[in-house]
C-alpha cells in the first residue's frame, strides 16, 4: 500500500521530473536511424561545433515508416530510410517533406549516387532523400564446414540442412527471384506478373525451409550463432560478414553468384520535423570527407560521400576488394524504388511462408 | 446535503471512468472503426467488412488463430496441472514465514522483465546452451542437442509465465477450505483421490476457473515469448497483428485481427465458463 506521504513524495518526484523534461532549453535534433550511424564521438562533435543536441531512436525500415505513419510525420526530425522506401511511402502516407536542395552542399557526395538517390526519391517532381551510407546483401559462409556455398540457392543445399538462415522479408524474395532466373525489379509495376513470380519464389522458399534453422530477426542474434557454428551460411548484410571475418579468417562475406542486393540507406526530413535547419546542419557535417570516413568506419559500410573512401582503414577495404572482384559489383542489383501496393503481395508470401510447416 | 454526496462519488470515481474511457473504451472504439476501412487507392479508403472476410477466406490467418488457441489451451492446462500442488502446499501446509517465503519464490522471477526471462531460457536450450553441455556431459548425447525454437519450447517459456497466476487464485480458493471438512471426508471412509475429487477441487473451482482465464488469456495474447523461443513454423497470432500493423503498413487489416482476437478469445472463455458451469460473478470474486 501506497502511504500517503509516500504517494506525496512521488507525485512531487513526478512532477519535477515532467518539468524537468520540457526545461531543457538547448536546442535538439531527433534523429530517427540505424544502430551505429550516430556514433557518440561525432554526436559529441556536432554538438561542439553548432550547438545543437542530439537525440538518437535507432529502428529499421518498417519501424521507422510506421512510426512515422502513427504520427503523420511528427516526433523527429531527420530519418534514415532505404532509397528504395520512400517513395511509395509518401505516395501512400504523405509522411516526408521535400528536400530543399540548395541548403545541401552537393559536392561533398558522390555525384551519381546523389543523382542515382535523388531520381528514385522523387515524387511530382520533388525530391524527398538523399544518400549517405550503402551497403550489399549477401551471403556470409563459414567457408570451412560450407565450402560450396556461392549462391542463394545453395542455402537450400542438402549439406548444410538446418544451418542455415535468412530473414523472413522482401530482400529475400527480390534474392530468390534473381537466383532462379527471374528479374522481379522488372515486373515492379505489373502486380499480376509479380504476383506469379512471388508465388513461384515462395515455392521455392518454403522448400528450402527445411534447412533453415530459423527465420533471423536481429543482427546480433545471426552473428552469435555464426560464430558459435550452429549456423554456417546465411542470407546477411556485408558488414556483418566482415566484422565476423576480423573475428575469424574462416567466416567470409561472398557475394553471390546471381548478384548481391545494393541499398542505400538516406537522409529525409519527415513532414512534421520541427528543426530543418539543424537536419540540414547534421546532414552536411556528415557528408564531410573525415566525418563520414568514422561513421563509415563504425557501421562497417561504404558511405555516400565524396573522397571519404582515401581516409578508410585498409581492412575494410581488403575485404570488400576480397569478396566484390569486379565482376561482383557491376552484378549488383540495385533496388528500384518500390511502387504502393507491391509490399502487401510480399506480406501474403513471406506470411505463408512463416506460417507454413 | 445529498447533491454534494454525489458529487464526492462521482469524483471518487472520476480518476477510474477516465482511466477506462480513455485507455481502454476508446481506442478500442478507434480499432474497431480502423477495422472497418479498406485501402482503395493511396490515400483512399472505403468502408466495408473485406478485413474480416479476409480472416475467414485465407486459411493462413485463421489456422494460425486456431492454433494458438489450442496451444494456449494446453499451456492453461498444463499451468494448472502443475499449479495445483504447490498452491496446495502453500495454502494448506506451509505456515507462517514457510508460507510468504514460497510466495516470494514464486513472484521472484517476475521482478525481471519478461524478455530477460525468455533470453534466459534461450542461454539455457540453445545448441550451445547449458542444457545441451549438461546432456554431452553426462554422455546422454553425443553431438550437441537443439531445444530451441520448436512448439516445445515455446510451451515451456508460456507455462513459466503463466505459473505465478495460477499459483495465487488457487491458493486463494484453497485457503478457505475448512480443515474439518476435509477431516470429515476421511471419517467417512474417502480414500486420497476421493477426498480430493469431491472436497477439495469442488471447492477449489472458482480459483481453478479464475486462474484459468488469466492464464489463457495472458498466453493467447503474448508476443515475446512465441517470437524468440518459437521457431521457423510456429507463427503466434500476435505476430500476424504485428506483421499487418508494422511490416505490411496494412492497419485496417491488423486492427480487423485485433478484434477477432478479442472476440473469439472471449467466445473461449465463455464456453470455458458454460462448461464447467460458473459464473462470471463468482470468479471474478476469486481472483
Amino acid at each position: 500500500m501506497l502511504t500517503k506521504r509516500a504517494g506525496l513524495k512521488l507525485a512531487t518526484a513526478f512532477a519535477a521530473l515532467m518539468v524537468a523534461g520540457t526545461a531543457s532549453a538547448a536546442e535538439k535534433l531527433r534523429l530517427l536511424t540505424w544502430a551505429d550511424y550516430a556514433p557518440a564521438d561525432i554526436v559529441q562533435q556536432f554538438t561542439k561545433e553548432t550547438g545543437i543536441e542530439v537525440e538518437i531512436t535507432l529502428s529499421n525500415n518498417e519501424e521507422m515508416i510506421s512510426k512515422l505513419r502513427a504520427t503523420q510525420g511528427a516526433g523527429f526530425d531527420l530519418v534514415q530510410p532505404s532509397q528504395d522506401r520512400i517513395a511509395g511511402p509518401q505516395q501512400e502516407f504523405g509522411i516526408y517533406k521535400p528536400l530543399d536542395v540548395s541548403k545541401l552542399k552537393s559536392d561533398l557526395f558522390i555525384a551519381s549516387m546523389l543523382e542515382a538517390t535523388k531520381k528514385n526519391t522523387t515524387l511530382d517532381g520533388k525530391v524527398y532523400g538523399v544518400p549517405h551510407i550503402w551497403g550489399t546483401d549477401g551471403l556470409i559462409v563459414n567457408t570451412k564446414t560450407a565450402p560450396n556455398v556461392a549462391d542463394y540457392n545453395d542455402l537450400c543445399s542438402a549439406a548444410i540442412s538446418g544451418k542455415a538462415s535468412f530473414r523472413a522479408k522482401r530482400p529475400t524474395l527480390i534474392a530468390f527471384a534473381f537466383a532462379n532466373g527471374m528479374d522481379p525489379f522488372a515486373s515492379y509495376n505489373d502486380p499480376k506478373a509479380y504476383t506469379a513470380m512471388m508465388e513461384k519464389v515462395g515455392a521455392k522458399l518454403a522448400e528450402c525451409k527445411k534447412n533453415v534453422k530459423y527465420f533471423w530477426d536481429g543482427k546480433e542474434q545471426l552473428l552469435n550463432s555464426l560464430r558459435s557454428g550452429e549456423i554456417v551460411a546465411a542470407m546477411a548484410w556485408d558488414t556483418g560478414g566482415w566484422k565476423l571475418n576480423s573475428e575469424n579468417p574462416e567466416i567470409k562475406f561472398v557475394a553471390p553468384k546471381s548478384g548481391a542486393l545494393g541499398w542505400v540507406d538516406t537522409f529525409a526530413i519527415p513532414a512534421k520535423g520541427r528543426n530543418d535547419d539543424a537536419a540540414y546542419k547534421w546532414i552536411n557535417f556528415n557528408m564531410r570527407p573525415e566525418i563520414a570516413a568514422k561513421v563509415a568506419a563504425a557501421a562497417g559500410n561504404f558511405t555516400a560521400s565524396n573522397g571519404a573512401d582515401k581516409l578508410m582503414q585498409g581492412k575494410l577495404k581488403d575485404q570488400f576488394a576480397e569478396s566484390f572482384p569486379k565482376a561482383a559489383i557491376d552484378n549488383i542489383k540495385w533496388y528500384p524504388a518500390v511502387p504502393a501496393g507491391i509490399e502487401e503481395i510480399e506480406g501474403k508470401i513471406l506470411d505463408r511462408l512463416k506460417a507454413g510447416s | 446535503m445529498k447533491s454534494a454526496q454525489r458529487l464526492t462519488l462521482y469524483l471518487l470515481l472520476a480518476p477510474a471512468i477516465l482511466w477506462l474511457g480513455l485507455l481502454i473504451v476508446l481506442p478500442h472504439v478507434e480499432i474497431l472503426i480502423l477495422s472497418f476501412s479498406e485501402r482503395v487507392a493511396p490515400r483512399v479508403y472505403a468502408y466495408g467488412a473485406g478485413n474480416y472476410l479476409e480472416f475467414f477466406t485465407e486459411p493462413l490467418y485463421w489456422r494460425t488463430f486456431a492454433r494458438t488457441a489450442i496451444m494456449s489451451i494446453f499451456v492453461t492446462a498444463i499451468t494448472l496441472v502443475l499449479a495445483f500442488p504447490i498452491a496446495l502446499y502453500i495454502a494448506r501446509v506451509a505456515q507462517g514465514r514457510t508460507k510468504a517465503m514460497l510466495l516470494l519464490l514464486c513472484l521472484l522471477p517476475f521482478w525481471v522483465s519478461e524478455l530477460v526471462r525468455t533470453l534466459g531460457w534461450m542461454m539455457l536450450l540453445r545448441e550451445t546452451g547449458v542444457v545441451s553441455y549438461l546432456l554431452r556431459a553426462m554422455g546422454l548425447a553425443d553431438q550437441p542437442v537443439e531445444l530451441l525454437y520448436n512448439d516445445g519450447a515455446v510451451i515451456l517459456g508460456l507455462v513459466y509465465g503463466g505459473l505465478l497466476f495460477m499459483i495465487v487464485p488457487l491458493a486463494n480458493a484453497l485457503e478457505s477450505l475448512e480443515p474439518s471438512v476435509v477431516e470429515a471426508g476421511f471419517d467417512l471412509g474417502g480414500s486420497r483421490w476421493t477426498v480430493l475429487r469431491r472436497i477439495v477441487i469442488p471447492h477449489a473451482m472458482p480459483g481453478i476457473v479464475a486462474g484459468s482465464i488469466i492464464v489463457f488469456m495472458l498466453t493467447v495474447g503474448n508476443f515475446a515469448t512465441p517470437v524468440l523461443l518459437g521457431g521457423k513454423n510456429g507463427l503466434w497470432f500476435t505476430e500476424q497483428i504485428y506483421a499487418q500493423f508494422i511490416t505490411r503498413f496494412n492497419w485496417p487489416q491488423g486492427a480487423a485481427f485485433g478484434m477477432l482476437l478479442l472476440l473469439l478469445s472471449s467466445i473461449i472463455v465463455w464456453a470455458g465458463l458454460r462448461l464447467t458451469r460458473q459464473s462470471l460473478g463468482t470468479t471474478l470474486r476469486q481472483a
